[in-house]
């Protein structure tokens, strides 16, 4: 089985967010970027299931973006145990899902991976469109938010989660692509020896173009505002409560 | 320190590590008096942490000591001083000497299963009656046929009630002190062999330390580490280990300490301002802070030079004094700037000023530090 797991990095929660002077992205020279949590989990699943199969089979992890943000992040999968790696490059901001899709696409197709796992979204731009739409572009059978997987006769069973804590049990033939939900295992720290080792892993690196007709672009990036304004009620009890009424009726709407 | 990709994916795993084995089970660890060494050490051999430096042939990684002072540095985020020295204990003071001298049976039999986590290693030198006087001590080791027969008493051993075994400096001859010594491994199952009551104490009381009793205990020659005779040189050369060991794993005790401190006098309000806004406080931290930042960085320059093969008993001895006196400075300065709440138990700057203060004890007394320094720097009395 060949199993190419989607990995992304993101700004650490604990890195200070700062927009850039376009206003359309962020300062990335002082973030500190590190692997999207969901994509942790669904190299984890992958490792799992190599290891349960114990055929043979191959973890590739994938990850695209500069080669600044996502050096640690192809080097944290090598470590963990995925045994190559794939390093679409490419500078571009462009945060269209199709564009990042169809780029993945044309560079994986020739891979013929049985499996695609992917994070539920990545925590920065939170679109959860780029597994399913890879899928699609190339001819997969798709699923989203596995909490588990149990590979049987050639297929695979997908657990999804559904609203209000119902469930759902899909069986997808392969090639198929899943994106995985956080916290469906617990995924392994690096061990020393896979660290050192990952360097004598082999890493492909690709030069990638995105398309420059993208569906999709940020026109501008803020900070919300938050402002203070305290309103006073003055008069008499009967008026106060009158007023207080009308305001939590009215205005903010939390009594009807 | 040149830093690679691989130091800071180490950092980062003992980060996390820490964080997620170690830190949450703290506050039920300290309250047991004891933490669960088999149980954390087999977790940290599956991720190849207890071997860093050690011989490849018995499942270490054979890394340089600068991989060590990541590892000790980031174990700091475990934020519990106890079991932080006790995996040390493990890696950098009780096993050095069985990895650089021992004889492949002793690698094979205790070597190999300290790296994979499934034995807890002790050092036994001090005694009731010779802590700083290495030289000094008692415990005997006679020779009996392919054997010996050893008598005694250690005192003060970290890891005592958990040990697999104990690595263990014993007279083995009427030489001269420096000449008449061997480290010799015991099983802590063997006949003759006691370990006796936990020592209750003021700070690191997740970490069990106790006396161990030698009572005609017999081992096979075969366990002594080395040449008879070399067990004082080893053991002083063994210390630069353990000292570099022990400061590194303060310096983020300390960081955490002022971090701490800095975000409680932030919201502490008194005289209609945050408290922080006293330039004697801010002052203060800034000074602390730098402070550290020395310290790291003699931390590290004492490492470059270990790792370039020289001796570094003069600089591992000044680090390990630093640490020593600076993380009591530091914790009895947070402690003051969090009132009231520095004098509780459960905070996490009263319990670095309990756990820190054996740092100007343990692995060597400042005292001791300033007699080696001196030494070094030939401003000692002359005879
Ligand atoms: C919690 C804990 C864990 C420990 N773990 C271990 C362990 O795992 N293995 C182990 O072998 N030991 C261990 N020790 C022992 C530790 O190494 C000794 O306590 C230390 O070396 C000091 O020895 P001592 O307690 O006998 O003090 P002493 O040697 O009696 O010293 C008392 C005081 O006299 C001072 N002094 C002594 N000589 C001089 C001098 N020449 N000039 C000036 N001042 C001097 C000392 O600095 C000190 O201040 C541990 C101790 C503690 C408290």
């Amino acid at each position: 089985m060949k199993i190419a797991v989607l990995t992304k990095a993101i700004p650490s929660y604990e890195s200070s967010i700062r927009i850039d002077s376009s206003s359309t992205w962020i300062d990335e020279s002082v973030v500190n970027f590190v692997v999207n949590e969901s994509d942790s989990y669904a190299l984890e699943e992958a490792l799992q299931i190599k290891e349960k199969l114990d055929n043979g089979s191959e973890v590739v992890v994938v990850t695209m973006g500069s080669q600044d943000n996502t050096s640690k992040v192809l080097k944290d999968g090598l470590a963990k145990g995925a045994d190559r790696a794939i390093f679409i490059q490419n500078e571009d901001s462009n945060t269209d899902p199709l564009s990042i899709a169809k780029l993945f696409s044309q560079n994986l197709k020739d891979e013929n991976f049985d499996l695609v796992f992917s994070g539920l979204q990545s925590d920065d731009l939170g679109s959860g469109q780029t597994g399913v739409l890879i899928g699609e572009l190339l001819g997969m059978s798709t699923a989203t938010l596995g909490i588990e997987t149990d590979i049987q006769d050639g297929k695979i069973k997908i657990k999804r989660e559904l609203e209000s804590g119902w469930f759902q049990w899909v069986t997808l033939p392969f090639p198929a692509s899943v994106s995985i939900q956080s916290g469906i295992n617990e995924p392994r720290y690096p061990s020393l020896k896979g660290i050192m080792g990952a360097k004598r892993k082999e890493s492909k690196v690709i030069d990638g173009q995105l398309s420059d007709d993208p569906k999709q672009n940020f026109i501008n990036l803020f900070v919300p505002k938050t402002e203070k304004a305290t309103e006073k009620i003055e008069g008499d009890v009967d008026g106060i409560v009158a007023k207080l009424m009308d305001i939590l009726k009215n205005k903010l709407r939390v009594i009807s | 320190m040149k830093f690679t990709d691989e130091h800071h994916a180490l950092y980062k795993t003992v980060k996390e590590f820490g964080e997620n084995e170690i830190k949450p089970f703290s506050e039920e660890w300290e309250k047991a008096g004891i933490y669960p060494a088999h149980e954390i050490f087999k977790k940290m051999g599956d991720l190849d942490l207890l071997g860093i430096t050690k011989d490849p042939k018995y499942g270490g990684t054979g890394l340089d000591y600068s991989f060590s002072v990541v590892f000790a540095e980031a174990l700091g985020h475990a934020c519990n001083a106890s079991a932080i020295m006790s995996i040390g204990v493990q890696t950098d003071m009780a096993t050095p000497a069985l990895d650089k001298y021992g004889s492949d049976l002793i690698k094979k039999e205790f070597l190999a299963p300290s790296i994979s986590g499934d034995y807890v290693a002790a050092l036994a030198v001090s005694e009731p009656n010779s802590g700083s006087d290495v030289a000094s001590i008692k415990t005997s080791a006679k020779k009996d046929g392919d054997d010996y027969i050893i008598n005694g008493q250690k005192m003060w051993i970290t890891n005592a009630t958990q040990a697999d075994y104990f690595c263990v400096l014993v007279n083995t001859s009427n030489d001269s002190v420096h000449h008449n010594k061997s480290l010799i491994v015991v099983p802590s199952n063997t006949p003759g062999l006691s370990v006796g009551d936990k020592i209750d104490k003021i700070g690191m009381r997740a970490s069990d330390t106790a006396p161990v009793y030698f009572d005609n205990v017999r081992v096979p020659q075969a366990y002594r580490i080395g040449e008879e005779g070399a067990g004082f040189t080893m053991q002083m050369k063994q210390f630069q280990e353990e000292r570099l060991f022990l400061t590194a794993s303060t310096l983020i005790a300390m960081e955490n300490c002022i971090k701490d401190t800095i975000e409680y006098c932030t919201e502490r309000k008194a005289f209609g301002k945050s408290i922080l806004d006293n330039q004697v406080i801010h002052f203060r931290l800034a000074e602390l802070q730098t402070e550290l930042e020395a310290l790291r960085a003699l931390t590290y320059k004492a490492c470059d030079r270990f790792v370039d093969g020289k001796d570094v008993t003069m600089l591992a001895s000044m680090a390990k004094l630093k640490s020593g006196r600076l993380i009591r400075e530091v914790t009895d300065s947070c402690l003051q700037y969090w009132g009231g709440m520095g004098f509780t138990t459960e905070n996490p700057v009263s319990q670095q000023y309990r756990d820190g203060r054996l740092q100007s004890i343990g692995g060597g007394t400042d005292e001791i530090m300033l007699q080696i320094i001196c030494k070094h720097m030939d401003t000692l009395p002359k005879k």
